[in-house]
């Protein structure tokens, strides 16, 4: 193994709260100032509860690693991400990193929509960290990766969605740093661009750089990362083989509360405010409605999509994504066909039968998405379910035999007798 | 050779490290040149505004100082006022900007390193350039009201880099404070309006007749800046001791902004 580029050793980051427990403590100068004179008077330190978003993290990655980092929400990638990009400072412990870094935290960080293409991709190029001199000796290159030759004087601002990524994107993609960090920017756009996002960080990875990698796609993970890191609730609590990783990462982490097998329901106050339209809950359901996470090789299960359109939509499908554990698609399934092509703002219910005799015994992760095809995604598709098949095995052997194979349908065999002559 | 980086939890007192500014002086260009090339494209006032400020509040202030018979130290009342009021609206205009520019910038700060000194310095740019607008407009009307600038023009860029030293020295300061405090805002266009009523533009400050209230008047840094640029362009009495005590203050303040600005830089992100 090679010298470590990365070495993190405890760090741990913390947040003050207010007695109500909203981050800003003496958020505003006049109460500073007040907590500061009272703290001279009594000559103690004001109680405070800490949020520890971090702790006592510590690793040591390898040049040329491919590196995935997994958990859930809130889990404290991100925030380790912001520490080693610099952008926050750990509360405790420490990080030594050797080598340039290029951080994408985001897609297009710095473009603004009155600027030419052109002049976004020197800006974005000087946010991201390269010299003027280095952009323009990439020029050419960018904008053949982007694509989008024939917009160069066009202001971003009459840009499609797709272009603006692509043209993002490319620009990333040419940063060259010894370690990249990537967070979840294959989160946006259609199938397509992250084919060639996936692509794209492939190559990097094939040219010995580092990279550490943030994602809730786990099939981007498996198929990128040799490695995982696991976080959950602020600590690290795996770190191994990617698809060790992942099983620990379904199996042993704890959703948000509010998750339960087989249902997810959606914070209203986190949707973005911005979306035409937002998730808004997930159920697993069985024959009789009850709401379960696990099913039996021969029952149906039911899917409902909640979510809610804020603004007119035109042409929008939901799309159910199946893959197993390990990474296989099983299916992807889409309302598209029975559905009115224009929905006006409210309230929806989308819901499909899987049925049974049709999936083998596995562990499945349900992805849910919504796009208009070939235009726009509306919510990316992300794996927000699991759900367990087991029991009985459907090809009627009464032994517990491993059947391989994804989809496991129970076919109708008939036997007859052949005359002898 | 590869850099090696160490991340630590960072408190207290950090070294000003001017040299990384340098090193990102590309992207400074950049958002100097993007908030310039952004504002002249979204309206067409863009430009006119450079003009427009100056010229409006000449006019109103040659009113208010005909009306409250203010002296105008023998130099014709609107040259007077417009002289007077070009450093003026660099200086607000400046710390108006830096002020402001965490809270601009806050997606940035977010997401994407960089020295973060970058961002008030950046946003002073704008203003600098209005300032160049305003002035050549200066340069046209004097003639039309027979005022010849003597040999002390020369000393202009020197009075005009003093004023863009202040506005940085308390931009600096103004903007770690508003990055950090929601009430900082708010508070920000009242005390700015105050300092123009401490600062010799609507008056002279020969209005102030005891040597020792000038020294008092003078601890307010604009007052010497405006007591030069008039001198520079109309004549008369050369600055004083005045001009001076400015600049100390200038001087002190810009050093304990910077340092004030680099111990509270990485806990901006979490505040904004």
């Amino acid at each position: 193994m090679s010298a470590p580029v990365i070495t993190a050793i405890g760090l741990g980051k913390h947040y003050r709260l207010d007695r109500r427990g909203s981050r800003l403590r003496f958020d505003t100068l006049a109460s500073s100032l007040n907590g500061w004179v009272k703290r001279l008077a009594s000559g103690q330190a004001s109680e405070l509860d800490t949020l520890w978003a971090l702790r006592d993290v510590g690793f040591e990655i390898a040049a040329g690693e491919v590196v995935g980092m997994i958990g859930h929400n809130g889990a404290g990638k991100s925030t380790l991400l912001k520490i080693l990009s610099r952008i926050t400072a750990p509360s405790e412990g420490l990080a030594e990193i050797e080598g340039t870094v290029g951080s994408l935290l985001e897609v297009g960080t710095g473009f603004h929509p009155e600027l030419t293409g052109r002049e976004n991709i020197f800006l974005n190029g000087a946010i991201l960290g390269m010299k003027r001199a280095d952009i323009a000796a990439r020029f050419d290159e960018i904008v053949a990766f982007a694509e989008t030759e024939a917009f160069l004087e066009t202001p971003l601002k009459k840009y499609s969605s797709g272009m603006y990524l692509r043209l993002a994107f490319a620009v990333a993609a040419h940063l060259q740093p010894d370690i990249l960090i990537v967070d979840e920017v294959l989160a946006v756009g259609d199938a397509a661009f992250q084919r060639k996002c996936l692509g794209k960080m492939g190559d990097v990875a094939k040219q010995g750089r580092t990279v550490m990698f943030v994602s809730h796609n786990m099939g981007a993970v498996r198929s990128l990362c040799r490695r995982g890191l696991v976080f959950n609730g602020g600590r690290l609590e795996f770190d191994g083989r990617t698809d060790e990783a992942i099983s620990y990462y379904l199996t042993k982490t704890a959703a948000r509360a509010g998750d339960d097998d087989g249902l997810i329901v959606f914070d209203e106050s986190e949707r973005d405010p911005a979306a035409e339209l937002s998730l808004r809950a997930i159920r697993l359901t069985d024959s009789v409605g009850q709401v379960r996470g696990f099913f039996d090789a021969g029952e149906p299960v039911r899917v409902e999509i909640d979510y809610e359109v804020h603004a007119r939509v035109r042409g929008v499908r939901a799309m159910l994504q199946v893959t197993t554990q390990e990474g296989e698609q099983a299916f992807v399934s889409t309302d598209h066909a029975m559905r009115e092509p224009e929905q006006p703002p409210g309230r929806y219910r989308t819901t499909c039968v899987v049925p049974g005799g049709l999936l083998n015994r596995r562990l499945y992760l349900i992805a849910v998405g919504f796009e208009i095809p070939r235009m726009r995604v509306l919510v990316p598709r992300r794996e927000h379910l699991t759900c367990v098949i087991s029991g009985g095995g459907n090809q009627g052997s009464t032994y517990p035999e491993d059947w391989p194979g994804v989809v496991c349908p129970t076919l109708a065999w008939k036997t007859d007798p052949l005359p002898t002559d | 050779m590869t850099r090696r980086l160490v991340l630590r939890p960072r408190t207290g007192w950090q070294p000003l490290e001017l040299r990384e500014i340098w090193n990102y002086r590309d992207l400074f260009w950049m958002f100097a040149t993007r908030d310039i090339k952004v504002r002249y494209r979204q309206t067409v006032l863009g430009i006119a505004w450079a003009v427009i400020q100056p010229l409006a509040t000449m006019v109103i202030f040659t009113i208010i100082g005909r009306f409250g018979k203010i002296p105008t130290d023998g130099a014709p009342a609107p040259i007077f006022y417009y002289v007077g009021m070009l450093p003026w609206f660099l200086f607000a205009n400046s710390l108006t900007a830096a002020g402001n520019s965490p809270l601009a910038s806050q997606h940035l700060i977010g997401k994407v390193y960089f020295p973060r000194l970058v961002v008030p310095i950046a946003a002073v740019v704008t203003s600098l350039l209005d300032f160049l607008i305003g002035f050549v407009l200066l340069l046209v009307m004097m003639p039309w009201f027979g005022v010849h600038p003597g040999l002390q023009i020369l000393a202009l860029p020197l009075a005009v880099g003093l004023a863009f030293l202040a506005a940085l020295a308390f931009g600096f300061w103004l903007s770690a404070l508003n990055a950090q405090y929601r009430d900082v805002r708010h508070a920000m266009p009242f005390a700015i309006q105050f300092w123009l009523f401490c600062t010799p533009v609507l008056y002279p400050s020969s209005v102030v007749h005891t040597p020792w209230k000038r020294m008092l008047l003078s601890i307010n840094p604009m007052s010497g800046i405006v007591d030069a640029v008039r001198w520079c362009v109309l004549g008369g009495p050369a600055p004083g001791p005045g001009l001076l005590v400015s600049t100390g203050v200038i001087a002190v303040t810009l050093v304990g902004s910077l340092f004030y600005f680099r111990r509270v830089e990485k806990t901006l992100v979490d505040r904004l």
